[in-house]
């Protein structure tokens, strides 16, 4: 008998299980998949790492600042700042035709840079920057209010208002065309204010510090171990059953598995409806150069291109992919230690918008040749935005919509889960509560920030 | 357990969960939050390391009484006369 049964061992089921285990609960995490991190992954190919979701940790604060969700996350769980070893982006841009702005990790550089590009526009953009500082977190009737008509009543000029947007749907909207006001606001705290670092040794060592910390702790993590039903009677789950058969009996469940997919579970409910779904999934390209991307002419971290004045942010309609807008990462494009130097290889990730279903119909066969396809065609949308890396291209691989979906187990390989998110983790069941992406928040350090609070709100007061 | 060990004992655990604090300087009647970046967040902490190490619930109500340094150390006297230092 558990105290907390958590279902997947992404970042928020991690960092959960540690608040429990710390706190004496008996705790299991079960991941259906052979390998923990969920949708921040990472895989070893031809003797090379690779990361799977993590293009930066958002929300980068430096060592010893006591404000922001970074210094929380790391008081909570007990970590001290260099157990990240997180290093600062050097910069990225935001890139449209004919107008780019550049921003870092201070914020003054990407006001001076709409200050330049749109002199117009500054005091709105100022107003709009106080309107974001002030906004609650925990008012949730003013989360869900268009992000769109907000930025439209504040910013006169239209494409100002999509060169906002693009960088913060792309870090963390699930939902197509339109952000949530509460949404865009924490997005543009911690891309725009706070910023953009990565650990020299990439995601694996986040995770691998969250499992270490939760095994040491007396928590147990079992791979290979998918929740096939979650049984309910009297409304309340009484145990989890897993794909072998084998039943384990828990006290309450947390469940990062996604709603629609933990209602699924659940023995009392009907099938519920799939347009309730996220729909936004991408494919990943990753580039092994021969040499550092700087070599080439390219400093930035991140670039978000957009080919026209117009950004479109939504499930592809025509095609496997949309690459009409992108985004463009150098993982050596950070300030690293100088005894960690530099990674071993160039690299260049390439993200699109793609089409779930169009991949997820393709025959095994017709997967390769769409592969090798739509990477020759993200690559060259993006270098339209960045220096040709192409004719020093060594290695290459190429993720899917599919691959998150075996990864993440949400629907429709959606990275950022269903639009509708559930900020105070309950479900129909008074035991069965949700964390990870649909409870609300996103990226590394969102995700772990979902595992704290909700294991604080209702895992252990009793 | 003497208020001067209790004293010690939320030292100890403020030390647990705000490691970037300097608590040397630490005024006993000033409020906590006033002195330390401290959040709900850690409150809840405070009130979950006592439960851990010393057995000692204290019920949502009377989380006020943690505010300051001296609130928490008269408040915790009663509750805590049979515990031992760890």
């Amino acid at each position: 008998m558990y105290d907390t049964i958590i279902i997947g061992a992404g970042m928020s089921g991690l960092a959960a299980g540690i608040r429990l285990a710390h706190y004496d609960q008996k705790v299991c995490i079960l991941e259906r998949h052979y390998t923990i991190g969920g949708l921040n992954s990472f895989y070893r190919m031809n003797g090379r790492d690779y990361d799977v979701g993590l293009h930066a940790v958002t929300n980068f604060t430096e060592k010893g600042a006591k404000k922001g969700p970074l210094a929380r996350i790391l008081r909570q769980l007990r970590f001290k700042w260099e157990d990240f070893a997180l290093a600062p982006q050097k910069g990225s841009r935001i890139v449209f035709p004919d107008v780019q702005l550049r921003f870092d990790n201070h914020f003054e550089l990407l006001r001076s840079e709409i200050q330049q590009a749109f002199p117009q526009q500054i005091d709105n953009f100022n107003r709009l920057v106080d309107m974001i500082v002030d906004y609650d977190d925990l008012d949730q009737a003013a989360f869900g209010v268009s992000g769109r008509q907000i930025l439209n009543e504040t910013i006169s000029e239209p494409l100002l208002i999509e060169m906002l947007l693009c960088p913060l749907m792309w870090y963390g909207n699930a939902a197509e065309h339109d952000m949530a006001w509460g949404q865009f606001c924490i997005m543009f705290r911690s891309i725009f204010m706070e910023g953009f670092a990565r650990p020299y040794k990439g995601v694996r060592l986040i995770l691998k510090n969250l499992v270490r910390r939760f095994r040491e702790l007396g928590g147990e993590l079992k791979l290979r171990q998918g929740v096939k039903h979650i049984h309910v009677e009297n409304g309340r789950a009484v145990c989890v059953e897993l794909d072998n058969g084998e039943q384990i009996i828990g006290q309450r469940i947390l469940s990062s598995a996604g709603r629609l997919e933990t209602l699924r579970l659940c023995s009392d409910t009907v099938e519920p409806d799939p347009r309730q779904a996220g729909q936004l999934t991408f494919i990943e390209s990753i580039s092994v150069l021969d040499r550092e991307p700087a070599k080439i002419g390219n400093h930035d971290t991140i670039v978000f291109y957009n080919d026209s004045e117009k950004f479109h942010w939504e499930r592809p309609t025509a095609e496997l992919c949309d690459t009409r807008t992108g985004v463009i990462c150098s993982p050596n494009n950070y300030d690293y230690a100088v005894n960690d130097g530099q990674l071993p290889d160039g690299i260049i990730r390439i993200t699109t918008i793609a089409d779930f279903d169009r991949w997820n119909g393709l025959t095994a066969e017709q997967y390769q040749r769409e592969k090798l396809r739509w990477y020759d065609r993200s690559v060259a949308a993006s270098v339209r935005f960045t220096p040709d890396f192409r004719p020093y291209v060594i290695d290459t691989d190429l993720f899917t919509p599919t691959t998150i979906n075996r990864f993440t187990w949400h629907d429709n390989g959606a990275v950022y889960g269903a639009p509708d998110k559930q900020l105070d983790g309950t479900t129909h069941l008074e035991n069965l509560f949700l964390c990870g992406t649909d409870q609300g928040f996103v990226g590394i350090i969102g995700a772990m920030m979902s595992g704290i609070s909700m294991a604080n709100l209702h895992c252990l007061r009793d | 357990m003497a208020p001067t060990e209790i004293k010690e004992v939320i030292l100890d655990i403020l030390s647990d969960i705000t490691p970037d604090e300097d608590l040397s300087g630490l005024k006993d009647e000033v409020a906590f939050r006033e002195q330390l970046e401290l959040d709900s967040m850690d409150f809840l902490d405070i009130v979950m390391e006592l439960r851990k190490r010393y057995r000692i619930q204290v019920p949502e109500e009377d989380y006020v009484q943690l505010a300051s340094m001296s609130s928490t150390v008269s408040y915790l006297t009663p509750k805590m006369t049979d515990c031992v230092l760890t």
